[in-house]
């Protein structure tokens, strides 16, 4: 128990310092300035970086939102009896949208929805939907069949075998797909700037631009971060969902 | 209690269970047995309606289960499988708890009900109602599952083999437990093994199944003495003498022991012991110490100069164990009779080697015109 305080505690610690550092303005300047010194102008001018930081984080939050509420439901779906015929083609759509680039995916967009941040929270969505699918369906499907078998045995209705037994026990495994999911958008997510989404690729696609490496590193380091820290805090959110037979059992 | 009516499972083009008809009635243990793909899982599994019968009825309390919702009807049919089936998320008193929760019983009832079924299944509740599966022993999960299915009290039972994944020795206490259990609780039990062992040592009833078709239904006294077939012979065992013992209790079987005080006289000993030459030597509170033969106390010893002491716990058996326990426990003492003793150790009568040969050769003159018997 205590373990699992001090490990939220940590993340929780790690996200204050992270809010702290990207305010920071000033700090950024004189470390880049001491970095490149040749160069006149090292932060983007356009924004601040804690604006820069929290743009991403939106686009980040909106399309991985979109992937959970549409992914683990379709994962639960092709498990079903009803939905297993669809089931080979869900995980070959959803694979395709992982090997489709997300740039592609941006340029077949932006006629439909427009520049902006829509196109990119598509783009992201579809991107991040496979370890999401995938997971939950490797979750429910490693429930072993005699507990199924039990549980329908003793009289849970379908749904009651779900909620009670089959997502308990895959919550674990589905989690670790939307980490996955969240860590690619985090890093994905900077693809958006080309399309005047905002975010911290915004710094590093203008820095690429104009050969400044200051501004590629100041977006290039918080984007890093926060996927370090993303990461981080859900796997808190894994340990606190995981079945305690299994934490004892490892 | 439990009546199915020319019931048939197909699939494709294999019958999986073929026109079987069979009765259980209240309080009875129905085994089904057969090799694996005879179909007795697959009967099972229809009376819970985990399958559906492709054609005929099954009747639970004279009700056509198909007339009910499938949840309600295997709510009130307790459901045993192997030891996996337990939820490895929940710990025992929720495992415990999982019909009575579906039927929304009080957090209170649930709470007592938990003790009440560990110790009936010989699980201590304090130590064992917090543990989580992966904590237990093969044979500490496959209690809980058992007092899992008689959470709710339901009247009938569905074990399928339940004490399959268990090892040889765990196995037989678990199925002495069952059969304790059984006789104070009286459930309709239908029973899923291959172990024929397992089947003539519990059950009330014997379906005997090959290819989806009964061969033979009937007590274990009948299939042992009267194979309906060659299949069931063969399937019974050349053994059948030694397997008839399983059936017999030693408390039905056993005479009074000659008995001798540990601190008598020769000539008391003579008294005690009748006509008999070896007699039991116990204390006055009926604790068996030990024998003696009474030639040696002739000679002038007193009992207990003369006697053998011997451990009651290796040296005796208990009225409950089958006739079976009682002849390997004399062949490996090499002894021509057995003391029977309580749980204190106290002398309770003793089984000769006679009784047990009686009770081997009972039925084997019906036997002898048998058919099958010709194959041996």
């Amino acid at each position: 128990m205590s373990r699992r305080r001090i490990g939220v505690a940590a993340v929780v610690v790690a996200a204050i310092a992270f809010a702290l550092l990207v305010s920071a303005q000033g700090l950024w300047q004189s470390w880049l300035s001491a970095l490149f010194p040749k160069q006149p102008i090292v932060l983007m001018p356009r924004d601040t970086l804690a604006a820069f930081v929290l743009q991403h984080l939106v686009l980040v939050a909106v399309s991985s939102a979109l992937t959970i509420a549409v992914g683990v439901p379709l994962g639960i779906f092709v498990t079903r009896r009803s939905g297993a015929e669809f089931r080979a083609l869900v995980v070959a759509a959803t694979d395709l949208g992982q090997t489709f680039p997300p740039v592609a995916v941006l340029a077949l967009a932006m006629p439909l929805l427009g520049f902006g941040f829509w196109p990119t929270v598509m783009a992201l969505f579809i991107y991040g939907m496979f370890p999401v699918v995938s997971g939950t369906i490797a979750g429910i499907e490693s429930v072993p069949r005699a507990v199924l078998d039990a549980a329908e045995g003793m009289g849970m209705s379908p749904m009651q075998v779900l909620a009670r037994v089959e997502l308990p026990l895959a919550a674990r495994v589905i989690l670790s797909g939307v980490r996955t999911s969240v860590a690619i958008n985090i890093g994905t997510a900077t693809v958006g700037a080309a399309i005047g989404t905002g975010g911290l690729g915004v710094p590093i696609i203008g820095g690429l631009a104009v050969q400044n490496m200051a501004y590629v590193l100041e977006g290039a380091i918080p984007a890093a971060l926060l996927a370090v820290l993303a990461d981080a805090a859900l796997a808190q959110v894994e340990v606190a969902v995981t079945v305690p037979e299994a934490a004892a059992g490892a | 209690m439990i009546r199915l009516e020319d019931v048939t499972r197909r699939y494709g083009d294999t019958t999986a269970v073929d026109s079987l008809s069979l009765e259980v009635a209240e309080g009875e243990v129905c085994v089904l047995i057969g090799p694996s793909g005879c179909g007795k899982t697959t009967t099972l599994r229809m009376i819970n309606r985990l399958i559906e019968p492709t054609s005929g009825h099954i009747f639970v309390d004279d009700r056509d289960i198909l007339s009910m919702p499938a949840e309600e009807l295997r709510r009130g049919l307790g459901y045993v499988i192997q030891s996996i089936g337990l939820f490895p998320h929940l710990d025992v008193a929720a495992n415990i708890c999982v019909v009575p929760r579906l039927l929304g019983w009080e957090k209170s009832r649930m709470a007592k009900r938990v003790d009440e079924l560990l110790a009936l299944v010989g699980l201590d509740p304090e130590a064992y109602r917090d543990k989580y599966p992966r904590q237990l022993s093969g044979g500490e999960a496959q209690r809980v599952g058992v007092a899992r299915a008689l959470a709710a009290d339901p009247p009938v039972l569905l074990m399928d083999e339940p004490f399959g994944a268990v090892d040889p020795l765990n196995r037989e206490r678990l199925q002495s437990e069952f059969a304790r259990i059984q006789r104070e609780l009286k459930k309709t039990v239908i029973f899923v093994t291959h172990d024929i062992d397992e089947a003539i040592r519990l059950a009330d009833k014997i379906a005997i199944m090959r290819d989806g078709k009964l061969q033979q239904f009937d007590t274990p006294e009948q299939v042992l003495n009267h194979p309906a077939n060659k299949f069931v012979h063969d399937f019974v065992g050349a053994d059948r003498a030694l397997k008839r013992l399983v059936r017999v209790r030693v408390a039905d079987v056993m005479r009074s022991p000659a008995t001798v005080l540990a601190d008598s006289d020769a000539l008391t000993v003579r008294v005690g012991a009748g006509r008999r030459r070896f007699a039991y030597v116990v204390e006055p509170d009926g604790r068996l110490v030990g024998w003696v033969d009474t030639n040696e106390v002739d000679r002038g010893l007193r009992p207990v100069e003369a006697m053998t002491r011997m451990d009651p716990v290796e040296a005796s058996v208990r009225p409950d164990d089958s006739l079976r326990d009682a002849l390997s426990r004399m062949l490996g003492l090499g002894f021509r009779a057995i003391a029977v003793t309580d749980k204190h150790d106290v002398l309770l009568g003793e089984v000769t080697f006679a009784a047990v040969e009686e009770a081997m050769t009972e039925g084997d003159e019906h036997i002898s015109n048998q058919p099958a018997e010709d194959a041996e």
